[in-house]
């Protein structure tokens, strides 16, 4: 399956298609459930309206964390196997994952505004988010400094890799620690969100997901495309 | 073994190597990352006098008392095992209520209550609608 991914002709005739679907039908998920959670839900009993920032917030979170996961399996498939489309891949994953994480501290400082009183306070689970994000910021930096020096785009794969330590740190912190953050609402098998509150989230969460692949898809296919324009200059030159 | 194999070997031994290091490291952090001290954590090992810290709690029931002075408020924060009072000057978040959870920033002073300069509210991981919540009895553990 992998391997046969790796071969980019087949991987341009999957994602030519599936770009637009991933990318409007995630578009449409969000819109569903942005109107649902803006205009259908009830206000929560203590955080009032302000509560609705979640059905942002919770899937700017996951993709953060979700981003990351997939950028490490991308690069620990680089240094395995060595197919250039795994490097390519974690490329375009980095930029997407990043803003995610960005969306997910802005909207929590929002909500913490009112909520706790405070912009921002250096807690367990909100150090550890805003260190993911800078783990990004880094990623980015290291991977192009990497490229244009003409490296062979191992050291970037193995920082991809260190930095899933920080997944469990984000995800324990309010177990491990006590936190100004609260616990986790929604496992696998329950929720502390009421039901009437949460079926927004469940539209979201999926759709800011789908949005998610349909643009590291676009990226993905936008450099495979620079790269033949730059091929055939070459050629052309020679 | 083909290089591939080898490859792969090593990537899982780094990985193992990672988890392992950041596991020592966060048990030993365990301590020091708490965001604050809860009641029974200051009944064990006091926090030195005038240092600042936080303490996290209930606010429990029927304890908040506006003082006569018409800004500052005492109210004791509790959890199951141990209770401190604490007194505060300022306005206070409007989720700060009896029963809910706060943080406190400031200090603990030498007859053993706490001087507070920031009050916090602490949410805890229950969404639900108005209607809901006047039926359900009120939280008397402070959530994680």
């Amino acid at each position: 399956m992998i391997h046969a991914l790796a071969n980019p002709t087949r991987f341009l005739k999957i994602a030519r298609p599936l770009t637009p679907i991933l990318f409007w039908s995630g578009l449409l998920l969000v819109l569903a459930g942005v109107w649902g959670g803006l205009t259908q839900t009830p206000p929560d009993y203590l955080q009032k309206e302000s509560v609705r920032i979640l059905y942002v917030h919770v899937p700017s979170a996951w993709l953060g964390m979700g981003g990351w996961s997939s950028l490490a399996i991308a690069c620990f498939a680089y240094l395995v196997w060595r197919h250039p489309l795994a490097s390519l891949a974690a490329r375009a994953i980095a930029p997407v994952g990043a803003v995610f994480a960005a969306l997910c501290l802005i909207t929590g400082s929002i909500w913490g505004r009112p909520t706790w009183g405070t912009w921002w306070q250096w807690d367990g689970r909100l150090t550890s988010m805003l260190l993911l994000f800078f783990v990004y910021v880094a990623w980015i930096a290291l991977e192009r400094a990497d490229r244009e020096r003409g490296g062979d785009g191992r050291i970037p794969a193995l920082f991809g890799i260190a930095g899933t330590v920080l997944l469990p740190v984000i995800r324990y912190s309010v177990v491990w620690w006590n936190t100004l953050h609260q616990g986790q609402s929604l496992t696998l098998t329950q929720s502390t969100i009421d039901d009437s509150m949460l079926w927004p989230l469940l539209l979201t969460l999926p759709g800011f997901s789908l949005l998610f692949g349909g643009l590291v898809l676009m990226r993905m296919r936008a450099v495979l495309a620079e790269q033949r324009v730059e091929a055939r200059i070459r050629r052309m030159a020679a | 073994m083909k290089r591939k194999h080898q490859r792969l070997f090593l990537g899982l031994a780094a990985l193992a190597a990672i988890g392992g290091a950041s596991a020592l490291a966060l048990s030993a952090l365990q301590d020091q990352a708490a965001f604050f001290y809860t009641p029974s954590d200051v009944a064990t090992r006091k926090p030195d006098v005038d240092k600042a810290v936080r303490l996290g709690g209930m606010v429990e029931k029927g304890s908040l008392k506006h003082l006569k002075d018409g800004v500052t408020i005492a109210f004791v924060v509790a959890d199951k095992e141990a209770k401190v009072p604490v007194r505060f000057t300022g306005v206070a978040p409007d989720l700060f209520k009896e029963g809910s959870g706060v943080v406190a920033e400031g200090k603990f002073t030498a007859e053993g209550g706490f001087v507070a300069d920031n009050l916090l509210a602490k949410h805890d991981e229950r969404y639900m609608p108005p209607e809901i919540a006047d039926k359900m009895p009120s939280p008397d553990t402070l959530a994680k």
